[in-house]
């Protein structure tokens, strides 16, 4: 829901979200920078540190980083910032650890910011990955969750995404509550032709490019599908989306298409959640 | 959703974007076999990296004149298998999966 002023039509058509990206690793001055390019509202999917934590404790800290720090940081730049919680699948073979810090999950999904589970999915597509994967998918859909889902890296993803669908198909979740991420030319089409929602990241060396995230919007259509930038403790960009519309507007598109992936196709998204609002700046 | 560009526009547009990327691939093929020449071992050409060996696969598919080669390239470069394994002893990927003697 869009509260507040009524903003000026320079601003709507600058506006934006980014729907994956990882704040608790970037600096302030990066959400200065996304204010300023036109950044709205973010979501931020539970991920991996860059190093396995130690215990379930660890993972508690982080989800109060999540839910309390991270929307705060946002706010002082007039961004709305939501959150998705699990424990990744990078850390997800160990299902011992990985129970724990599911057990601790369900008193966090009563934080305001929180839209669901995220970001599940498969790492090295393991079967202890898949295990704890169709575990986060339960507990979403008892409790009627949005979920968000990494796909595998590289020459995993295929095989990867193919399993994830199946996983998801087993336990009867509706597909247009899933958002299937980091897909790229391979994996799109199974994506949108089973329903989902499908995610293309903009991220350096091993995912889309502006230029090859365009491609896959003329080939593929803008239904169902958003841009995000994943942009994390790696080399990676938090301007990323405004430099895909930048490369869509010097094609040609129209700005409603352009709005339509960076803007309206995640807020319809993710406003399936109640807890979705949008903040806009005051005058 | 079709492109609005003209093909000479595509080509004004990210030609000389893509002829570095070509002299990008060339130098560090280059830069391998300098290094495996020092080294005595097999070139770019016979080598058994699977890396080296996944992208001269897809150089190859590039030339071929059908459509669709990203994803062409992608599906290469891809595990087919189906199953899941039997656990995940690393958390890296490599970028491609070891090529049959049938590749491109």
């Amino acid at each position: 829901m869009l509260c507040g002023f009524r903003p000026r039509h320079r601003e709507l058509t600058r506006m934006y979200i980014d729907p994956h990206v990882h704040m608790v690793s970037r600096t302030t001055d990066d959400y200065q920078r996304m204010a300023l390019a036109g950044c709205v509202a973010i979501t931020e999917p539970a991920f991996w540190a860059g190093y396995d934590r130690s215990c379930a404790q660890g993972f508690v800290d982080y989800f109060r980083q999540l839910t309390e720090t991270e929307p705060k940081r946002a706010a002082q730049f007039g961004i709305s910032h939501h959150t998705w919680l699990c424990i990744n699948p990078k850390e997800s073979e160990d299902i011992g650890l990985a129970r724990e810090v599911l057990a601790e999950i369900p008193r966090f999904l009563e934080c305001p910011s929180v839209l669901g589970i995220g970001e599940i999915g498969l790492n090295k597509n393991s079967r202890n990955e898949l295990v704890v994967l169709e575990e986060h998918i339960a507990l979403a859909k008892a409790r009627n969750l949005l979920i968000l889902v990494h796909t595998p890296h590289l020459e995993d993803k295929l095989k990867g995404t193919r399993l994830i669908l199946d996983a998801i198909r087993h336990h009867g979740v509706e597909p247009g509550r899933v958002l299937i991420d980091h897909v790229e030319e391979h994996t799109v089409r199974m994506v949108l032709d089973r329903g989902f929602w499908a995610g293309m990241t903009l991220y350096p060396d091993t995912k889309c490019t502006p230029q090859r995230a365009t491609d896959i919007f003329e080939m593929h259509g803008t239904d169902r599908i958003w841009i995000n930038s994943a942009a994390d403790w790696g080399i990676s960009d938090p301007l990323a989306v405004p430099k895909c519309r930048d490369e869509m507007r010097r094609r040609g598109h129209l700005a409603d298409i352009i709005r339509k992936v960076s803007f309206e196709n995640p807020k319809t998204f993710l406003s399936q959640s109640a807890n979705f609002r949008l903040r806009t700046p005051a005058h | 959703m079709s492109i609005p560009l003209r093909a000479e526009q595509v080509a004004d547009l990210a030609f000389l974007e893509h002829r570095a990327k070509v002299v990008d691939i060339a130098a560090f093929l280059d830069r391998f076999d300098r290094a495996a020449l020092a080294e005595g071992i097999a070139s770019s050409a016979t080598t058994d990296d699977v890396r080296i060996r996944a992208l001269c696969a897809a150089l190859d598919l590039l030339r071929d004149g059908h459509a669709e080669r990203a994803r062409r390239v992608l599906e290469l470069w891809s595990d087919h298998s189906l199953e899941p394994i039997a656990h995940a002893h690393t958390k890296g990927a490599v970028g491609a999966v070891r090529l049959p003697p049938s590749a491109p």
